[in-house]
């Protein structure tokens, strides 16, 4: 048994569930939101989402036709081995999800636009890597559609706004991104590090389920305040009005500069695609957000 | 609230375009093409050029997406298709819909105020599909009638398709100037006070 392999058909699941099936959780905040919406239009848009990933359930097929650009996130275990051959694993799975799930190609050359065909590319799939205690592998992805990628936000604020500096700044970056992301959204918020890693740390707190609470209680608040705040915003489903903009805010934070207070804000769509499971280094594969058919 | 429903049959006239009022729903029946970015680009270059479209736009329903497509035994089948960013083709749109007439504009999150102008003077509207929502698209397309400029990839090119009852559509901007992305705006100004508010006083209760 070859590491690399396991990894490489592992990873090709995982694009598979994710981008024709959503986890659990949201689900259920989906159908939670079309049973309060107050806005007739809204409700409506919550009506076809939720007619929509039933669909996708059913027939195994992508739930939404911009399966985005494929974002891997690996914890590989002190005491996992090898990591030879992990990097192409990747690309690998990438390129056999394309044509077996299949995957809308999105990659392009950035100056000439040319479609490089098989969602691959230089610098592509992104892959996080992080080393951690234990002997296993982790291994997360997020298909990450153009739409709520386009609207990201970064702000390089002043030390002395403070924490109502940052509440401000998460609430102008929803207004500003309006309909363009297909709210309900998840809101992803990275607060401190470098300007890079305060978009690292939003993008990467996407990853916590909607059900799950934040363990640190300063930013678990933080996020409910968030929420209730940017739900107060009336943008609604799709943009069209309503008291459903946002699904949850996740936050992250890391140590900054004296001199900087960044903030990273990303949104995921209502299609919030995630797919995660743990490779034990004997290869054994156990599916943490998907139950294995 | 009462919501008017209309089902229309392309091709659509101008007088039936601006029948269509803002927050009323339609059922799409007949010819659209899909058309991003680029196919929006392309359509331009060539009419400055003088060169004639591989087929005329005019009362059809223009969709803003980029299919995900499968081919099978040599014909297309559209798997996935929800719209995509209008906003994107607000530099081009007004000069598309005097050019080449269509009559509803389909996408999502709307467009801006040269696009409301275009579809006053020209007697179009733009409508509001679910975003993501690219399966019941797929479900209400009969046909793949043909596809040109392939050479753009998949998702930019121009794909011309047979949908029955495609919908509900939800009318967002009209030929009158009734603007529903304007009216959520309105609202969205006036709360973000009231939010602002809100932040200010809970920073002022901690200190």
């Amino acid at each position: 048994m070859r590491l690399d392999r396991v990894v490489e058909e592992t990873a090709f699941n995982l694009v598979r569930f994710a981008v024709t099936d959503l986890p659990a959780d949201v689900k259920e905040a989906l159908e939670q939101a079309y049973r309060s919406e107050v806005s007739e239009i809204g409700k409506a848009q919550l009506g076809n989402i939720v007619r929509n990933f039933c669909l996708a359930g059913e027939g195994g097929v992508p739930l939404c036709q911009d399966t985005g650009l494929i974002e891997f996130y690996v914890w590989v275990g002190e005491g996992f081995g090898s990591v030879r051959g992990l990097g192409e694993a990747f690309v690998g799975a990438v390129r056999r999800a394309t044509v077996e799930v299949p995957l809308r190609p999105n990659a392009v050359e950035p100056f000439t636009r040319v479609n490089s065909g098989d969602n691959t590319g230089r610098g592509l799939p992104r892959v996080v890597w992080e080393f951690v205690e234990g002997d296993g592998l982790e291994v997360a992805v997020v298909p990450k559609g153009g739409g709520g990628e386009n609207v990201s936000m970064l702000g390089m604020l002043g030390p002395t706004e403070g924490v109502g500096g940052v509440k401000r700044f998460v609430v102008d970056a929803v207004i500003e991104a309006g309909a363009r992301p297909c709210p309900p959204v998840v809101v992803g918020v990275g607060v401190g590090g470098s300007a890079d890693q305060a978009l690292g740390l939003a993008k990467r707190a996407l990853l916590r389920p909607l059900d799950e609470r934040n363990p640190d209680a300063r930013l678990a608040g933080l996020e409910e305040e968030l929420l209730e705040l940017i739900n107060a915003t009336g943008i609604g489903p799709m943009g069209l009005g309503g008291s459903t903009t946002a699904l949850g805010v996740r936050m992250d934070w890391a140590h900054c500069h004296t001199a900087s207070l960044p903030v990273g804000v990303v949104f995921q769509c209502w299609a919030a695609r995630r797919a995660r499971a743990r490779i034990s280094r004997d290869g054994r594969v156990e599916y943490l957000s998907h139950r294995r058919e | 609230m009462t919501v008017t429903v209309h089902r229309y049959r392309t091709p659509i006239s101008e007088d039936q375009a601006r029948k269509l009022r803002v927050s009323d729903e339609l059922y799409l029946s007949g010819m659209i093409i899909t058309a991003r970015d680029q196919a929006h680009m392309r359509a331009l270059k060539w009419l400055e050029e003088g060169k004639p479209l591989p087929l005329s736009f005019e009362g059809l329903g223009l969709f803003h997406s980029g299919p995900m497509v499968e081919r099978v035994d040599g014909e297309w089948r559209v798997v996935c298709a929800g719209p995509t960013t209008s906003a994107r083709m607000e530099d081009l749109e007004a000069r598309f819909l005097e050019a080449f007439k269509p009559r509803i504009i389909i996408g999502k999150g709307g467009m801006g105020s040269r696009t409301a102008e275009a579809l006053r003077n020209f007697g179009a509207v733009y409508c509001s599909f679910t975003g993501g929502a690219g399966l019941l698209v797929a479900d209400a397309v009969r046909e793949v009638e043909g596809v040109e400029w392939l050479d753009l990839g998949v998702p930019e090119a121009l794909w011309v398709l047979r949908v029955e009852g495609f919908g509900p559509l939800t009318v967002a901007m009209d030929a009158s100037g009734g603007n529903l992305y304007a009216e959520v705006a309105k609202g969205v100004q006036e709360n973000k006070v009231k939010i602002y508010e809100r932040i200010g006083l809970k920073q002022k209760s901690r200190s």
